[in-house]
Parts: structure tokens; sequence; C-alpha cells
């Protein structure tokens, strides 16, 4: 047994064919992702309590929010997921330039998020809006349900923006593989489930977004 | 079946789909529908979220155990959201019974 050839180079051993390694490879992934959800659920589950809590001082903080900038953002995000879906299709048709192309595509995008992020942040640090001893919020507001809010605010885009920057490691290593020819249309597991995880970040953005930026926007 | 390649016709589609909802969430968020606002604001979340699980993740054209997987891990958040929100809703119902 020993000496027989594998009909497919990148088949290992425990599978009868690419494409139920393939299958298993994205079902773990997703196994993963359920983690997440449940991770990100956690901090969703404690925005609304003390949204419902405090819905007047979320709503009134949520004014902070620069809407423009949130909206490029939500822009430049999914832009990002569809150079990435790009990427993934680029893949299984073979195409290794395209590739590389739309992986460098991804990452560019990813970058310009997290520098508009990063406008966004040191916007709100200068007008003392982080929690904590230096917070500072006009007399007469409520000051503790902006606390939280703004604490919630720089948790979960915090976190979010830490998966982006995981997310952009990863997509450097699928760079790398794919110069080295790595890939092929039969065996491009790796930039498939690296997709699956882009895009989750992506689907995380689009809650954060409205119940972060948009819930103020209709009271004047 | 997991060899089915998606068209890139329809990633545009999906792409420009998301745009559209994208500046619908924006432009509903400015008019004070009450309540609604964020019903509307989440409902619209959770179709965006859907596109981009059932095309972007090929979530459609995958083998059933893996929507069964997805399934799974958002009844399991459910139960998370529900229990929690079940507690907190009916606080105060009954009189406390500490130091009474």
């Amino acid at each position: 047994m020993a000496d027989v050839q594998p009909a497919e180079p990148a088949l290992q051993h425990q599978f009868e064919s690419m494409e139920q390694q393939k299958e298993a490879s994205s079902l773990g992934m997703w196994v993963f992702l359920v983690t997440e959800i449940l991770f990100f659920g956690g901090l969703f589950l404690t925005y609304t309590i003390y949204r419902w809590e405090n819905a007047r001082a979320f709503a009134d903080a949520s004014r902070h929010m620069d809407i423009t900038l949130g909206t490029i953002n939500t822009v430049v995000l999914i832009f990002s997921s569809l150079t990435m879906a790009m990427a993934v299709h680029s893949a299984e048709t073979g195409r290794r330039r395209l590739l590389i192309l739309f992986l460098i595509a991804t990452m560019i995008l990813g970058g310009v998020f997290l520098g508009i992020k990063a406008v966004e942040y040191t916007d709100h640090i200068q007008h003392h809006l982080f929690p904590g001893p230096g917070f500072r919020y006009p007399a007469g507001a409520d000051a503790h349900g902006a606390s939280l809010f703004f604490s919630l605010y720089f948790a979960m885009t915090g976190l979010h923006a830490l998966h982006m920057i995981i997310g952009l490691g990863i997509l450097t290593t699928l760079l790398l593989m794919a110069r080295r020819g790595r890939f092929t249309a039969e065996y491009f597991t790796p930039v498939e489930v690296s997709g699956l995880y882009w895009h989750f970040v992506d689907i995380v953005w689009i809650f954060l977004f409205p119940l972060l930026y948009l819930i103020g926007r209709h009271l004047h | 079946m997991s060899e089915h390649i998606v068209p890139v016709k329809v990633y545009v589609g999906v792409f420009l789909t998301l745009m559209v909802m994208t500046a619908i969430t924006t432009f509903v968020s400015g008019i004070d529908l009450g309540p609604w606002n964020t019903v509307v604001a989440l409902g619209i979340a959770v179709f965006k979220a859907t596109l981009v699980v059932l095309f972007f993740m090929h979530v459609k054209y995958s083998p059933r155990l893996t929507a069964i997987v997805i399934a799974g891990g958002i009844f399991w958040l459910l139960i998370l959201l529900a229990l929690t929100f079940s507690d907190f809703a009916t606080r105060g119902w009954l009189p406390s019974l500490v130091g009474t």
C-alpha cells in the first residue's frame, strides 16, 4: 500500500476524495465560526441589555459617531468581501495571477478600513470619549449611560478590528503561498476557509454599523 | 456539489444588493419610526448577513450538514439571548423576597 501513488498529490490519506477533504475543511472552519458567533453574541447581548436600560443615553452617545466615515467603512468592507470572493473564484478556476491580484486588493481594502477606524478612534480619544478617568461628557447629559455606550463601542469595534488585523496576517500568508504556486484548481482549501473567516468579520460589521452609528440619527 | 463554481455575476449582484441595503439602512435611520427604527435596522442587517452567508460563503452550494451546523450555532445564540432577555424583562414582576 505504501508504494501506491495517490491520484491527487494534495489528497491526505484519511480522505476518500478531494471533494470530501474540501468539505471537511470547510465544515471545520464553520465549527470555529460558530464559536465566534457566540463570542460576539455575548457582546451583542450585553449591548442590548445596557441599551434597554439606557436607551436615551445610548442614542445620544451614538450621535458622536461620524456617520460618513462609518458608511464609507461599511462600503469598503463589503467591497473587500467581494474581492475576497473573487480571490476564491480565481483560485478555483486556477488563475494564479488573478488570485494574487484579488488578495492584494482585499488587503488594501482591509488596510483602508483599519486606517479609517484609527482616525475615528483618535477623534474620540481627543474628545475625551474613551471610558475611564479621562472621560468627559457635557454637564446635564447622562455621562454614566454614555460611558457604557463607549465602553461597548470600543470593546466591540476593537475586537472586530483585532479580527481584521489577524485577517490581514492570514491574507499575507495566502499571498506568499499563492506566489510560491501552492494552490491549484484542485487544491485551494486555505483560500476557501480564509475567505469564510473574512466574510464572517464582514458580517459582524454589518451588525455593528447600524447598532453603533445609526441609533441616534432620527433624534434631534 | 462543492465543485459548483459560483458565476462572477452572482457575486457582483450580491455586492450591489448589499450596497443598496447599506444605503437604505443609512437613509431609514434618519426617519423617526419610534421602536421600528431598530427593527428595520436589524431586519436589513439579517438580510445582508444571509446574502453573505449563502453566496459569498457558498452555503447555498455546500452540503446540508454545513447549514445544520450554522443553524445549530444560531439556535444556541438564540438560547443565550432569549433566556437572558426573559430574565431582564421579568425582573420586578414579583415582589422581592429579600428583606421582607
